[in-house]
């Protein structure tokens, strides 16, 4: 049999219908759905009289637009009609949803994985670009626009031409102080936000390997930023393990033959890909993005780009947009950059490992005066498992705010957004201008990087802190 | 969805790359639980000021492309969120057609959904149409089912395009509708389908 690699195995185990001069008619098991992206979709099946095909085999939540504080106020009227009308559509057709409230409510890419929805070999999609979060589980996850959220919901498929497959390889080891968000930015610092383009990547390799199956999740989340179609990882023991007892996952004899299964789909160990990259895990240090895409970052040791480091005319001309809009200088240190907000949170970084990395940081300690941080866990039952630990306690105690669950300020649809002018720390996924707020700055950095600058009141390499506390 | 064949519009240069659908049309304006309406939204921070004033030296604001039904731009357009709010507010802006060297892929898609044309040309193509656009109002006709961009100037430019998504916006046809052609073939996909 010809060797395949998992993006191969997962796609042809779901094409309902092939046929010359179409693309492929593939079959979705997974359809997560939210607020935002919705609404107009149901109003079409309810213009056309339609119906959702498969009610069982979606899944809604409110994440986008819920306030963080004050629960269950909704001060903004046009945000509470659309949380009504997802609660509405969600009744009239059949589809379960964890509303505002609900102990499962949370990002959608982050209570997918914790109540076993997501399992590899799995098509999954939602009208979010961040859905290929969930390829860490080796599934094929993907985003998609609200006339596909439509189709999905009519027919349970989608008209999909093959995208092209690539490899990315993490050879080596990360460095102590160096996490999962520092590779995925590595990787967008290195080859640009097109490479993706058409692509779908599966990230291989020892780094990768040794990941949890958290870290791999922001791994694949920010495979979008890079332009694939999709990321995913080959599933392993981590992953049936991390399954094992989920609530939506098989119980008994059934989890064993699913896990059995699962493992089957890892990439053969002679498959081939349309493009292999290579990046070792041991030249990568914590990063800092100082520019308006997630391509523009670099080492925390380094400075900002000067125009002498670009070739083309265009490429300097983005350099000088963006340091304008960032209110930075050609050549400076990336440690002197100063900022007034730190963002823990978003479908990147806002799971239990994430907090915790956050709060052994700043645990002890007070974070600047100048500056404002908040913490946004990534659904109601992280919240829970944190303030079991404690980790609330170390964040209030050091003077950062502990809010609900949703995507807060990694977007700003609701109101956790950052003035004109003022810069954040976040751990979030876009930097794009206006993105956390008009005129507000977005530096992208690891959970542990933001709690560093937290305490400084300006960006640090993170790794002085860790070695501090090893030595302790 | 309208179909689309034929525009011929003088075409507005948006000589930027890696234009993010942030930009095209921004979070706050994605409340709202409507198709239409998005067109005065769109690149709203780089259209208007904070007090709401036009910024007049943004190419849209510009009185020779007003009306224009063709943007051009550069590399990896509509790059980032999957917002279907992004082509909505292009269309109901006026524009019917995106010439671009690259586009995002879910952007590129969601194209296809509402009767917008998304004509990929070479860098080099664009740089030239750019340069054309910015000195002097410039004018095409693309047609679809041809395949081309005619330039005032007797200038021609082909480009390809999925067989499939040519169909289906020369036809304006609702794919949903389509899709339930084959349920048949889904109601049996879904009796052996793999579920755990």
């Amino acid at each position: 049999m010809m060797a395949k690699n998992i993006i191969e195995k997962i796609w042809d185990t779901h094409v309902v219908h092939q046929e010359e001069g179409k693309p492929d008619l593939l079959y979705i098991d997974l359809h997560l759905i939210h607020e935002v992206t919705s609404p107009q979709a149901f109003e079409g099946l309810r213009l056309a009289g339609r119906k959702v095909r498969r009610p069982d085999l979606c899944f809604a939540t409110m994440d986008h637009n819920v306030p963080t504080k004050n629960l269950p106020t909704i001060n903004d009227p046009i945000a509470k009609k659309q949380i009504t009308t997802l609660a509405e559509n969600a009744k009239e057709f059949g589809v379960q949803l964890a509303d505002i409230g609900h102990p499962d409510q949370g990002i959608v890419h982050v209570i997918g994985p914790e109540l076993g929805l997501t399992q590899p070999g799995k098509t999954i999609v939602c009208g979010d670009s961040h859905t290929s979060t969930h390829g860490a589980f080796g599934a094929l996850a993907f985003g998609i626009g609200t006339s596909e959220v439509e189709h999905v919901l009519s027919t349970q498929t989608l008209w999909q031409n093959k995208p092209k497959t690539m490899e990315i390889r993490v050879n080596g080891q990360l460095g102590v102080g160096v996490t999962a968000k520092d590779i995925i930015l590595a990787i967008i610092a290195k080859w640009g936000i097109g490479i993706g383009t058409g692509h779908i990547v599966e990230f291989t390799g020892e780094a990768i390997r040794s990941l949890t199956m958290e870290e791999r999740m922001t791994i694949c989340n920010m495979s979008i930023e890079a332009g694939a179609k999709a990321g995913l990882i080959s599933p392993d023991e981590k992953t049936v393990e991390f399954l094992r007892g989920r609530r939506h996952a098989p119980k008994d004899d059934k989890f064993e033959e699913a896990a059995k299964y699962w493992l089957s789909l890892a990439s053969d160990s002679d498959a081939s890909y349309n493009v292999v990259l290579e990046i070792d895990a041991d030249e990568i240090e914590p990063i800092v993005t100082w520019g308006t895409n997630p391509s523009m970052g670099t080492g925390i040791s380094n400075t900002v780009p000067t125009s002498e480091d670009y070739e083309s005319e265009s490429d300097k001309q983005a350099l000088k947009k963006a340091l304008a809009y960032m209110g930075l200088e050609e050549g400076q240190p990336i440690e002197s950059i100063e900022i007034q907000h730190v963002f823990i949170g978003s479908c990147t970084n806002s799971r239990l490992s994430d907090l915790r990395s956050a709060a052994s940081i700043v645990k002890g300690k007070k974070i600047h005066p100048g500056v404002r941080g908040i913490v946004v866990p990534g659904s109601w039952s992280t919240k829970k498992a944190a303030e079991e630990e404690g980790l609330h306690q170390i964040f209030l105690e050091s003077g950062f705010e502990w809010r609900e669950s949703g995507c807060s300020a990694c977007l700003g649809m609701n109101e956790d957004t950052i003035p004109s002018g003022e810069r954040c720390a976040s751990t979030s996924n876009r930097n794009f201008e206006g993105r956390q707020g008009a005129g507000a700055r977005t530096h992208l950095v690891s959970p542990a990087m933001a709690a560093a600058a937290a305490i400084e009141g300006h960006f640090v390499d993170v790794r002085k802190y860790v070695k501090q506390a090893q030595e302790v | 969805m309208e179909p689309i064949n034929q525009v011929t519009s003088v075409i507005t240069p948006l000589d930027r790359k890696n234009v993010d659908t942030d930009q095209i049309i921004s979070k706050e304006f994605l409340k709202r639980i409507e198709r239409t309406g998005f067109g005065r939204f769109l690149f709203y921070h780089w259209r208007f000021d904070e007090q709401g004033n036009e910024i007049t030296d943004f190419v849209l604001n510009k009185p020779e492309f007003k009306g224009s039904q063709i943007l051009v731009a550069q590399d990896n357009f509509g790059c980032g969120s999957s917002r279907e709010h992004a082509p909505w507010a292009i269309l109901d802006y006026g524009f019917r057609v995106v010439i671009a060297p690259s586009f995002a892929d879910i952007f590129h898609n969601n194209c296809f959904k509402n009767g917008i044309l998304p004509i990929k040309l070479t860098e080099a193509e664009c740089d030239e149409i750019l340069a054309k656009g910015k000195e002097n109002p410039y004018s095409v006709e693309v047609s679809l089912e041809m395949q081309t961009v005619s330039g005032e100037d007797g200038k021609v430019y082909n480009f390809t395009i999925d067989p499939y998504y040519k169909e289906m916006l020369l036809n304006g046809w609702d794919e949903i509708a389509l899709t339930f052609k084959y349920d048949d073939k889904i109601s049996e996909y879904e009796a052996k389908r793999i579920a755990y």
